[in-house]
């Protein structure tokens, strides 16, 4: 399914639409909820779901497939709206507020933890998927359980892999990515010498900016709170993730400091930079692309998963999507019904192969969905769920870890000491300031 | 009886007022009273508040970003303002000469000031890009320069750029609405300075700059307004960055309340701009109106 065309969704959407009219829709998914009548779907019900813009073509396509055959085998009308991915946040929370807006919000992070209170307990769902589907990877329970109960259905993560060029490292006299830090340093040095150099954001960047400095942070021992929630982020092994990020940033392309989410992607497809952290979405643009020259560079193109540091386990932060049901709907049954079909695997496997890969599962029996497999570069993308840490680790998560991410804690105190701005003990002191101020609560 | 009722002239006076007045109360005194109410309060998003009195402003007087957003706004609206009216008033003064094409040129100064800033913004976004600036790669090619510009890379490159590129923005507003007012100064009063022998410049600093001064107090509040409460241009440029140096308080404010969750603490960001507005006002209403001032004279 790599070459998932158009023609490819027209006919999956007919197949649904025919199978649907026909009245038949029931046994071709007579092992899933829907059809086993888990949840009874009030007379009437009608949804409105609030998601993510897409950031590849395919998976807007596919979910909007999927939700058609839902409509078609259900007769509930479910109307999705999408907003830029951080516009959803604040929206979800106005809609928690003041208690009207979409049934089902999928927001991102620990939006859940924000108000457990306002969301309608799904554990019936998550049980019946997670018994289904081989369960669910840890760091889903961190985001989407509350005092035992699930208060938001995983839907997986947008998951960050390092991009690289095979060519480049090659040159390099490198036969495979480095895999500790020691490496990575050594291969970003090689890099600025081929006058490709890495380049990682560091400006106000919510999705690239914090899941690098995040990692680095983390890969060395430091952390933004204790088990306890204490802060510790002015720590000695902070200093040392710093002093690694210096010497780290003098060898990137200069103008990191201005990068914005957006900037890596144009930099890297313009072979500016040879290495960064980002989605598949590279990888997607180049190779949908029609210019010969980035579909070369497509071929060109490997990924990796993140060094691994002195902790000696993976830390890596990756973009959760919890998909939140509202207390306030009116709907309830048929919300969940939709949330169970959406996540069933005739759906979400296809769903996955539509965006390449850009969704990572939160269910581990979709670790064998072809996607993975069929080109070895989607590979490192599969295991983002089963390697990420939590936001707001080593601590819970809630108000205040959501807060010190808003206001780019970690990713100023990189780039503090990345610059020079700051010495590392300096931009460490002044984190340590600032979380305080959100975790005193 | 009914209709003796409605022939009061304070009773349908009161009538008429009636819709005005619940617009402005919806609309502007709710809005703004709810603001200042949550900056005293410690409400979260999806959680009431408490209140907690000067709380959130001490807590954001021992901010460091705060502070240092606190002065990047006074920063950016003095100098983006000294320079729009200083362009302003220079592009005014062209464009109310006679020359060729008047209409033509008067309408394309227009220009920044009608694309959406949004959207100016985007353009500037490419233009200072680290990797794809148009004028880093122009000046490279002209062998001027090496290495591109670090446009927004760097904290005073950043605060600068941004500056400029709201100035772009502001500069014909400034320039339409003082055009506008040189052209009510009565050219007789030209006329009866040159016969007194006035030069130019004496004919541009007794004639054309008291008369102009009324317009250019009420164009200026309004632009310092603008300016202060920027949030557009620094939002899709820098978000703030680098390291904070082009956060404003607006910018600030969102970020805090809106994805950091925390509305008493944006509320009371927003609160604190107020007196800077207001200072800007009434210094525009009681010293730049003031006749005596206007006239050349002092209190």
């Amino acid at each position: 399914m790599s070459k998932f065309t158009r023609r490819d969704f027209l006919k999956t959407t007919a197949g649904a639409a025919a199978s649907g009219s026909l009245g038949v829709g029931g046994a071709m998914w007579s092992s899933d909820a829907l059809a086993q009548g888990h949840w009874t779907p009030e007379k009437g019900a009608k949804l409105r779901v609030l998601r993510w813009k897409k950031f590849v073509q395919g998976d807007e396509d596919m979910w909007l497939a999927n939700t058609k055959k839902f409509t078609q085998q259900t007769g509930i009308e479910v109307r999705v709206d999408s907003e830029g991915w951080e516009d959803v946040r604040p929206k979800a929370a106005v809609a928690a507020n003041v208690g009207s807006g979409p049934d089902i919000i999928i927001s991102t992070f620990e939006d859940a933890h924000q108000y457990p209170e306002k969301l309608v307990d799904v554990t019936d769902v998550c049980d019946y998927l997670g018994k289904k589907y081989g369960g669910w990877y840890d760091v889903c329970k961190s985001y989407c359980t509350d005092k035992g109960r699930w208060i938001a259905v995983p839907m997986g993560c947008a998951g960050n892999a390092v991009v690289y060029r095979k060519s480049q490292l090659e040159k390099a006299g490198l036969s495979e990515f480095p895999k500790d830090l020691q490496g990575l340093m050594k291969y970003a040095k090689a890099l600025k010498a081929q006058g490709c150099p890495p380049g990682f954001a560091l400006g106000n960047a919510t999705g690239d900016g914090n899941s690098w400095t995040h990692w680095i942070v983390w890969a060395h021992g430091g952390k933004m709170v204790d088990e306890h929630n204490n802060v510790v982020i002015n720590s000695p092994e902070t200093i040392n993730a710093l002093e690694y990020v210096k010497e780290f940033y003098s060898t990137f392309v200069p103008g990191t400091l201005s990068w914005l989410d957006p900037n890596n992607n144009k930099a890297f497809l313009d072979g500016q930079i040879g290495l960064t952290l980002n989605g598949i979405s590279i990888y997607y643009a180049a190779k949908k692309s029609q210019d010969p020259k980035l579909q070369e560079l497509a071929k060109d193109i490997q990924h990796a998963n993140l060094p691994i540091g002195p902790v000696g386990k993976p830390t890596e932060l990756n973009l959760f999507f919890p998909m939140m049901l509202f207390k306030y709907s009116k709907y309830k049954n048929a919300a969940k019904a939709y949330l169970a079909f959406m996540m069933e695997q005739g759906q979400y496997e296809p769903w996955q192969q539509a965006a390449i890969g850009y969704v990572t599962q939160p269910l581990r029996a979709y670790e064998k969905n072809t996607v993975w497999t069929e080109d070895p570069k989607h590979t490192p993308y599969r295991d983002a769920m089963k390697i990420m840490l939590p936001n707001g680790y080593a601590g819970t998560m809630g108000y205040a870890s959501a807060a010190t991410m808003a206001d780019f804690v970690m990713v100023n105190m990189v780039a503090e000491a990345a610059s020079g701005e700051k010495t590392p003990k300096e931009a460490a002191e002044r984190a340590q300031k600032r979380a305080e101020r959100y975790y005193k609560v | 009886m009914n209709n003796r009722f409605l022939d009061n002239r304070n009773v349908l006076g009161l009538l008429f007022m009636l819709p005005a007045a619940a617009l402005l109360l919806v609309f502007l005194t709710y809005p703004l009273g709810l603001g200042t109410w949550l900056g005293f309060t410690d409400a979260k998003i999806g959680r009431a508040g408490h209140w907690i009195g000067l709380g959130n402003f001490d807590d954001l007087l021992n901010d460091g970003v705060a502070r240092l957003s606190l002065f990047n706004t006074i920063f950016y609206t003095v100098v983006a303002s000294v320079f729009k009216f200083a362009l302003g008033l220079w592009l005014a003064l062209l464009l109310n000469r006679n020359l060729p094409f008047k209409s033509f040129f008067r309408a394309i100064v227009l220009l920044p000031f009608i694309v959406p800033t949004a959207l100016s913004a985007i353009a500037f976004w490419w233009i200072y890009d680290a990797q794809f600036s148009v004028v880093s790669w122009a000046l490279t090619k002209m062998g001027l320069i090496h290495t591109y510009i670090d446009f927004l890379g760097d904290p005073w490159n950043a605060r600068f750029s941004t500056i400029a590129a709201n100035i772009w923005r502001g500069v014909p507003f400034v320039a339409i609405c003082l055009l506008a007012g040189l052209q009510t100064i009565s050219p007789t009063l030209y006329e009866a300075a040159a016969l007194d022998g006035a030069t130019p410049w004496q004919r541009f600093r007794y004639v054309t700059l008291p008369l102009l001064t009324p317009i250019i107090a009420v164009v200026m509040t309004f632009s310092v307004l603008f300016t202060f409460t920027d949030f557009q241009l620094i939002y899709v440029l820098t978000r703030g960055g680098p390291l904070n140096a082009t956060h404003l308080m607006a910018t600030l404010s969102f970020q805090r309340a809106i994805p950091g969750g925390n509305l008493g603490e944006g509320a009371a960001l927003a609160t604190a701009m107020i007196p800077f507005l207001l200072a800007a006002i009434l210094f525009s209403y009681f010293g730049l109106q003031r006749r005596k001032w206007q006239q050349g004279g002092r209190d």
